[in-house]
């Protein structure tokens, strides 16, 4: 447990967050790093081991899937709009589920923080502070685990599970005329971001190139640590 | 790539497009949207290229709002944020368009409205204005001086019901909706008032009289019209179609 949980920045002045107990673990890294397969089974281990476990996830409050549908028919959407909905995403799940779960003394496992966000606006925008700013009433993680693959690694997964997409190739910052090498350069750009980042916030990195049993045997690692536990 | 200078404070300096934005601000049932209605009737007789524009209208957006609306589950910051996700995307599709193609754009709201609300709801301000760093600042922005009970006086009568999130019903000002709107636009009428030095807001007397208000807002209009060409040509007419000669009739 930590006790003095703080806010990125100045935060939701209505509410007092410094009695808010529990465990915000995150796992962050770009598409196609398995963070979904690791999510369910840190979930079962930690419940196996008596935790109450909550998830969730980037864009699944149910604010936005009305947008999310309208953005995926077709319609054009502004970089910053974009990153809007994001933060408004965030807003809802941190307020509505996240800060309630950790006052109840629930661990609660991100898939993808702030960090997503921070990282897709950097590569967008040429990386301003607007975003940061923007997102500054999020709470501090206690861990964060950033799953790293390289871009070819990349590339053969998500070629083998369901294809590129429009978005995540960044068709639309036309930076190819084609979907493979717009989504190469794409997750390059995103790769370095991510390090970068990584390296400012002090994220735990797990090589996500490892085999799915590793990878879990790792992070287990990680946050047995965190919450001063037996693996 | 975001334009260069985009991400700077803008609401604090002139922009650089050829058009003119002017918007009107003010409490509910201050009579803002009649003004403006009534001072873009008079451009578009005068020939002036006009694009209106509201508050809290993008596709994009409304029906995420008006979900969140109706299951009262918004906080103040995801209201605050929806809102800025709405402006957005309106900036980007309705209101820079017309002004970089030297048009008139008429906002019915504009940024100072969530500045006030949200700030009432007790979001940070800094916060709130950095959201909306992006922002172009108005060549003219018209605040609607209203006192609080000619405001009510005038919502009262002309609407059936006051709406939950418009009452600030969300903030538990007051059990019953007359009275929470009136503690709660009385706290937003206050935030105007800060902002008119903050933002050079042009303070209109709302008490007075609709034409009266409409020939000094068309003064204002008129000066800040001066030597503002528009590009705007009669499309029905034409007098010359010089491509034609290629013989393509």
């Amino acid at each position: 447990m930590r006790g003095g949980r703080k806010y990125f920045g100045e935060g939701l002045g209505y509410l007092d967050i410094s009695k808010v107990k529990g465990h915000l673990i995150v796992l962050e890294g770009t598409d196609g790093v398995g963070r979904s397969t690791q999510m369910e089974l840190l979930q079962s281990w930690l419940e196996v081991k008596g935790f109450g476990v909550v998830t969730t996830g980037w864009t699944r409050s149910n604010l936005m899937s009305r947008s999310i549908e309208m953005i995926k028919q077709g319609n054009m959407v502004d970089g910053r709009t974009y990153s809007l909905l994001y933060a408004t995403d965030f807003a809802d799940r941190l307020e509505n589920q996240i800060i309630p779960a950790l006052r109840s003394g629930f661990v609660v496992l991100a898939d993808r923080y702030v960090y997503t966000a921070w990282v897709r606006d950097m590569v967008r925008s040429g990386g301003d502070q607007w975003i940061k700013d923007v997102l500054s009433f999020g709470l501090i993680p206690d861990l964060v685990m950033y799953l790293r693959v390289d871009v070819d690694t990349l590339i053969h997964r998500v070629i083998e599970f369901g294809g590129m997409n429009y978005w995540e190739s960044g068709m639309d910052l036309n930076l190819a005329d084609n979907i493979y090498d717009s989504f190469r350069k794409y997750q390059m750009r995103l790769i370095k971001t991510y390090d970068e980042v990584a390296k400012e916030q002090g994220f735990e990195i797990v090589d996500a190139r490892k085999d799915v049993m590793t990878l879990h045997e790792k992070i287990r690692q990680k946050v047995a640590e965190q919450l001063k536990i037996e693996v | 790539m975001r334009q260069k200078g985009a991400t700077s404070a803008n609401l604090k300096k002139k922009h650089e497009y050829p058009g003119k934005l002017i918007i009107v601000e003010g409490i509910d049932g201050s009579g803002k949207s009649t003004q403006m209605y009534l001072l873009q009737q008079w451009l578009i007789a005068q020939g002036y290229p006009v694009f209106r524009t509201e508050w809290n209208s993008s596709i994009l957006v409304k029906k995420m709002t008006k979900e969140g609306k109706k299951k009262k589950n918004l906080t103040p910051q995801t209201f605050s944020i929806i809102h800025a996700a709405d402006f957005a995307d309106r900036l980007q599709f309705e209101i820079l368009p017309p002004l970089k193609a030297g048009m008139i754009v008429l906002a019915d709201r504009y940024v100072y409205t969530a500045f006030a609300r949200d700030g009432v709801r007790g979001v940070n301000p800094q916060w709130i204005r950095n959201l909306y760093q992006f922002a172009v600042k108005p060549d003219l922005a018209f605040y609607f001086k209203t006192p609080i009970q000619v405001s009510i006086d005038r919502i009262l009568s002309g609407r059936p019901k006051l709406k939950y999130y418009e009452a600030g019903m969300d903030l538990n000002l007051a059990p019953t909706p007359e009275e929470s709107f009136t503690i709660f636009q009385t706290r937003i009428l206050k935030e105007y008032q800060k902002m008119i030095k903050e933002f050079g807001l042009t303070v209109m007397d709302a008490t007075k009289e609709i034409n009266e208000q409409q020939t000094l807002m068309r003064e204002i209009v008129t000066k800040e019209l001066k030597g503002f060409t528009t590009k705007r040509r009669n499309y029905e007419r034409r007098q010359k179609v010089f491509w034609r000669r290629f013989g393509l009739s």
